[in-house]
């Protein structure tokens, strides 16, 4: 339809006439259709999804009603099933990850884009690549075999005799040192999700254009001054963005946790204590639940839970970033 | 060929009282050498930058004016593998030691780049921030400060209603007088213009310069340009740089109507750039 090739322009003067085709080409409405295709399947599978969880949870909804998301109960022998206890340590040990693995990846991430040296940093920033590269499952294995004895020898100990005996926040770290629990898990975590944050920090702070860097200190900062004054004020939104990246990596972490969270289908004030999440009760209680059975349904319906929060978080995020760009 | 005062083309709105060659020394360059990972980018310069004056360098792009300025205020530091030999002397200290503490140096040596650069924050706290990294003051001393450093940046009257909304919203001109702003209200005792005016309309362009005409009472003003005629209405004294070396430093009148070198003349009457 549209045969005018550009060479013809010198070789033919009597095209000057030729006129202009009209309507589109067809390789654009064939290629059109295609990344629309690509574009609505996305739309389709996160439909499904979330369609498949819902349903599968129903059966519990019809047998607890709002009773699910408020008893602490899992116990299949007289088939009673509650969602707390594994949204609470879904939550906390989510938080514990983020709280901890943010420091670090700022740390980390200002340390290689504006201190370095370009050999540490070439370094650095590949170990950091290679960490992520980790399969979730060694984390696992290494934080059961290791991180967990090292745990209970010295760092429950030490804490529970600094921070334990502090008024209010004590609770949190007091109780017997048994190395898996909550804290472990989220401490686990943090080291999971740190790459992937301090990744998307080092992408930040290099998008900071060095002049409004130099600015600063040309007006006599000093490099942590730029740091807090220039470099987070100006991808704040991205910072907060990837936060909350973050937070949903560490909410749907399932294999690491699993090994180190203790699998205790309880609530407990000290961060020691053993507990659940809501991706290592699945894991844990998947292969036992029987087809039918109200247990399967229960534990569709936290999946369906987790779905919820981990969007409720992608949301939030949305929301943060939003009305930080207005102020 | 001595007949400089009489050129009508140069200073013709500006006193010609003005003597450059009279004022003191504020900064005194002595054998400046300047490597970039080896690379060397500045040669050998000796010069002397007179004291409340404005001192224009120009030169074709790559010529190391940039560099130059750079150096003065140790932003150099800042990237591994630049470096920076000889002296470059204020108050009898050579501000190129790496022991004399760059955050100071760079406060009394204040700079405004190409295109502006306003902080992420208010108009308010984009000035407030270079002052009290700089001094303890009280909340009311450094609005009087603010007002004070807008007043002289000729922004005063445009912004005062809004100087806690944000500095992004600004027109380019207004950003870059913000910039200005934010330079003195530290309290330099010389600024830096890194081609202030480049990414600038010509109103803006006439703004500024106004502004460094009213600035040159009380700052020593070191301004990079590519714009010829900028530097000749501006300037006191004018360096020409090429390829990394002084070429000539005198007076801006006798800079552009009777240079000593042949290359100044080439470059100042368009036969090269």
């Amino acid at each position: 339809m549209s045969d005018v090739a550009v060479g013809n322009l010198s070789s033919a003067p009597a095209s000057r006439h030729r006129g202009f085709a009209r309507g589109e080409q067809a390789s654009d409405i064939i290629f059109r259709g295609v990344l629309y295709a690509a574009g609505i399947l996305v739309l389709t599978l996160l439909g499904l999804i979330i369609i498949l969880l819902f349903q599968g949870g129903l059966p519990v909804l019809y047998a607890f009603g709002i009773d699910f998301f408020t008893s602490s109960a899992w116990n299949p022998v007289t088939e009673k099933y509650g969602a707390v206890v594994a949204v609470y340590g879904t939550i906390i040990t989510a938080v514990i990850a983020v709280v901890v693995a943010v420091p670090a990846a700022f740390g980390i991430s200002f340390f290689l884009t504006e201190v370095a040296p370009p050999v540490l940093r070439r370094s650095i920033g590949t170990a950091i690549q290679l960490l992520a590269a980790i399969p979730s499952i060694i984390f696992g294995m290494w934080g059961f075999f290791i991180v967990v004895p090292l745990m209970a020898a010295y760092v429950q100990p030490a804490l529970a005799s600094t921070l334990g005996v502090v008024p209010v926040i004590g609770t949190l770290f007091s109780g017997a040192p048994i190395g898996t629990g909550i804290l472990t898990a989220g401490l686990i975590m943090a080291l999971m999700i740190l790459p992937f944050i301090t990744a998307l920090f080092v992408e930040v702070l290099e998008s900071v254009p060095p002049m409004f860097k130099e600015a600063a200190y040309g007006v006599g900062a000093t490099t942590s001054e730029v740091f807090t004054a220039v470099s987070i004020p100006y991808g704040r939104t991205a910072i907060v963005g990837a936060v909350m990246l973050g937070l949903g990596r560490a909410l749907g972490e399932t294999m690491a946790v699993t090994f180190v969270i203790g699998n205790a289908n309880r609530i407990s004030a000290s961060l020691f204590s053993p507990g659940a999440s809501i991706a290592s009760t699945i894991a844990n209680e998947f292969p036992e639940a029987a087809p039918g059975s109200l247990k399967l349904f229960a534990l569709l319906e936290l999946g369906f839970l987790l779905f919820v929060l981990s969007f409720i978080v992608l949301a939030v995020a949305r929301v943060l970033v939003r009305s930080r760009l207005e102020t | 060929m001595n007949d400089i005062s009489t050129s009508g083309l140069i200073a013709a709105d500006r006193k010609v009282d003005v003597d450059a060659i009279d004022a003191g020394i504020k900064i005194l360059v002595e054998n400046l050498d300047f490597f970039y990972s080896g690379k060397q980018a500045l040669f050998d310069i000796n010069m002397a930058f007179p004291e409340k004056r404005v001192t224009a360098m120009i030169g074709p792009s790559g010529c190391g004016k940039s560099t130059f300025l750079r150096v003065i205020n140790r932003m150099f530091d800042l990237y591994p593998g630049q470096k920076a030999t000889g002296r470059v002397v204020m108050d009898n200290q050579n501000i190129v030691e790496p022991q004399v503490r760059a955050a100071v140096v760079r406060s009394r040596i204040g700079m405004v780049f190409q295109k502006p650069t306003p902080f992420p924050m208010s108009i308010h706290d984009n000035i407030a921030y270079g002052i009290k990294l700089n001094e303890r003051v009280s909340r009311a001393e450094i609005n009087e400060r603010i007002e004070w450093a807008l007043t002289k940046a000729a922004l005063w009257g445009e912004v005062k209603d809004r100087l806690h909304t944000s500095a992004i919203g600004l027109s380019g001109g207004q950003q870059q007088r913000l910039c200005i702003a934010r330079t003195i209200a530290v309290k330099p005792e010389v600024v830096l213009l890194d081609e202030p005016t480049s990414a600038l309309d010509p109103i803006s362009t006439a703004k500024i310069e106004e502004l460094i005409n009213e600035l040159r009472s009380e700052f020593t003003i070191i301004i990079v340009t590519h714009n010829m005629q900028q530097a000749a209405r501006v300037s006191d004294k004018a360096a020409f740089f090429l390829l990394g070396r002084l070429v000539e430093f005198d007076q801006t009148a006798r800079i552009f109507t009777n240079p000593r070198e042949k290359s100044t003349q080439d470059y100042i009457t368009g036969r090269f750039g």
